[in-house]
């Protein structure tokens, strides 16, 4: 990375119909690009594959979540009802799998949820209010009906003429450095 | 199939001159509307000046809710006596109001859920409503369990925190399991619909001109940025939210049913009542989903977004679990019959026939007869109409609570202990008021939220397939 890119944060541009940017999102792939990004104001079917995307990690935490709920209501109610204050209720035993099944049951999906909400959440780095991106005029209309390419500063790849020239080979317009 | 003769698997010629036909799959967003249209739309809704109709309306909610107030404080400031629970009717209204609020929501989950597994595309358009009337509805429905327990102000004790007596809540009781199954479906809902709802948040903001704007929908959108990456978590996300939620609507209804079903009362004490209370809550939050939204596509001119193919689809769905309802009370008579237990037998031909009789054929009149109309295509595109059968649904299904809880209580095993319930004022205002405190919330979500997920009704449009072209 040269140093003029140094409080570059890329260049993007855009597009006006999603089978446009689907071609370009391949093309910047196959190029060899890591640090970028398709924005699109709906999920486009297939991009992640037109991007080279790996599948989502978010099922790795709805599935610690999903356990960690089943151990947590397990042990809920084994430590409350059999542990610290042993009742008899109706000559059903103090603890078994079978009569807190309806709150082991509930317990395994609030957590899995939990996992699953907050996964999104880690994952895709966000809360986060301040971007480069949106000082863009045009990345509002990203949310409307506008696509949009961004090829990030922190790729090896990148180099601004170049860049700026490789996205104006894919048909983008309003070819835009974004500065951080 | 192993040992078939060789000439069966030759293929006439004729097959390959056949092609299938090509049946037109029925538009879901009419008028060929593009995403711009999509978006100011929607956003349209939250940004224009606030309606006359909607002030009105909002002031007429929150008078009925006071009524909810006055009945609540009059009853916290005197005692459950207030209401109409005596020997042998422990649970009144209280339970019925309880059980119909819960089971309205279910159809929201329903359409987020299930239909959104099922890859019904039709589901987008109203998805985000039904949503937010779940949690709405689930909000209500809390209120009457709650306030149920007497001293409200020990409602904690529900929940496993350790209190001075050194007590835990006892696992065993199908009470208990209700908490966890109704607070869990409360979270779960919420956090789906929230998640849900961030997109649409961010171009909220994108749009906003105004200060407090940019910086509500900005809190809230959470600096999403619409990019493919954030969208490949976003969506994995969301089908995992649905695919948790299926089994959790599923076992929530299973569980309240399980509140009648686990005690030994006559006429409570069958295990048809798991599928059969998922089925008349599906019923019931199909007909919730079509009172609300057909005004609002009227208001709101949505007719391009909510078409008569979205209006058929629900009422078929309605005719469906209505006709499952009715089929689920033919079974209760037969297996009655069948079981040749007297007090079972008895529980049913008391309902039918004894001193609540009036209520149990309003019941049947209204879920078993009335949907039967949506077998007519005049009738479905009849909107006035629609809404009409959907009001007597609505009544329907509280009826049938009613029916399942008083007539099994007040008419058990002894006839010395019979009784005849009925509500009293407080009762009456406190489910009345309910009405008013579910639709502020409902307009205030109208107003300040996106009432369509526009990103999900994008995405059906036929123009956003990148291979369409």
């Amino acid at each position: 990375m040269n140093e003029r890119n140094e409080r570059i944060h890329g260049v993007a541009c855009t597009f006006r119909q999603p089978a446009a940017v689907f071609r370009a999102a391949e093309q910047v792939r196959d190029a060899g690009w890591t640090k970028w990004d398709v924005h699109t104001p709906f999920p486009i079917h297939g991009m992640d594959q037109a991007m080279g995307l790996p599948r989502s990690p978010v099922p790795r935490l709805t599935l610690l979540g999903g356990v960690t709920g089943f151990v947590t209501g397990c042990l809920l109610t084994w430590y409350t009802n059999a542990f610290d204050y042993p009742l008899v209720v109706g000559g059903k035993p103090f603890w078994s799998v079978i009569f807190p099944f309806p709150v082991l049951y509930e317990c395994t999906i609030l957590f899995a949820a939990f996992g699953t909400f907050f996964g999104q959440f880690i994952f895709n780095r966000l809360p986060r209010h301040h971007h480069p991106l949106f000082d863009l005029p045009q990345f509002a209309r990203v949310s409307d009906d506008t696509f949009m390419i961004v090829l990030e500063a922190s790729d090896p790849r990148f180099h601004v003429d170049e860049s700026r020239n490789f996205l104006q080979s894919l048909g983008g317009s309003e070819i835009t450095i974004v500065r951080d | 199939m192993a040992h078939a003769p060789d000439h069966a698997s030759e293929r006439p010629a004729i097959l390959d001159k056949v092609r299938p036909a090509e049946l037109p799959r029925s538009p879901l967003i009419l008028n060929h509307r593009g995403f711009h249209w999509i978006t100011d739309k929607v956003c349209g809704i939250v940004e224009e000046p606030t309606p006359l109709w909607w002030k009105v309306t909002f002031c007429v909610a929150l008078f009925i809710a006071s009524f909810t107030f006055i009945g609540l404080t009059y009853l916290v400031s005197t005692g459950t006596g207030t209401w109409g629970l005596r020997s042998p009717v422990g649970w009144g209204w209280a339970i019925v109001n309880f059980v119909f609020w819960v089971g309205i929501g279910h159809a929201g989950t329903l359409i987020s859920a299930i239909l959104c597994l099922l890859r019904q595309k039709w589901r987008t358009s109203i998805n985000r409503a039904a949503e937010a009337m779940t949690i709405f509805a689930v909000m209500c429905a809390g209120l009457f369990p709650l306030f149920h327990v007497g001293r409200v102000w020990f409602g904690w004790w529900l929940f496993p925190i350790p209190n001075q007596n050194g007590i835990w809540p006892q696992f065993r009781s199908p009470l208990e399991w209700d908490v966890f199954a109704v607070s869990t479906y409360f979270t779960v809902s919420a956090l789906f619909w929230y998640m849900g709802m961030i997109p649409d948040l961010g171009a909220i903001r994108d749009r906003a001109t105004t200060w407090w704007r940019k910086t509500f929908y900005g809190l809230l959108a959470m600096g999403w940025r619409n990019g493919n990456r954030q969208w490949s978590n976003f969506e994995m996300a969301y089908l995992l939210l649905a695919g948790l939620s299926t089994p959790l609507v599923l076992s929530v209804h299973t569980i309240v049913s399980f509140d009648f079903a686990v005690s030994n009362v006559p006429g409570w004490h069958t295990t048809i009542f798991p599928p059969y209370f998922v089925a008349g809550a599906i019923f019931s939050g199909f007909a919730m989903v079509l009172t609300l939204m057909l005004p609002l596509r009227a208001i709101y001119r949505l007719h391009d977004v909510i078409n008569q193919y979205h209006i058929d689809n629900m009422c078929k769905i309605i005719l469906a679990t209505g006709t499952m309802v009715g089929y689920a009370y033919a079974t209760e008579f037969f297996i009655a019959a069948y079981s040749g237990n007297a007090f079972e037998k008895f529980a049913f031909v008391n309902r039918a026939f004894g001193q609540y009789a009036w209520a149990y054929w309003i019941m049947v009149s209204c879920n078993v007869i009335t949907p039967q109309l949506f077998w007519f295509k005049k009738v479905r595109e009849n909107h006035a109409l629609v809404w009409i059968i959907c009001l007597f649904v609505n009544v329907g299904m509280w009826f049938e609570r009613f029916v399942i809880t008083v007539t099994s209580l007040a008419n058990d095993y002894l006839p010395s202990s019979w009784g005849y319930y009925s509500p009293t004022i407080v009762d009456i205002f406190t489910f009345f008021g309910t009405f008013g405190f579910f639709s502020v919330l409902f307009l205030l979500f109208v107003r300040f939220l996106p009432l369509l997920p526009m990103a999900e009704v994008k995405m059906v449009t036929p123009q956003a397939d990148p291979h369409a072209h």
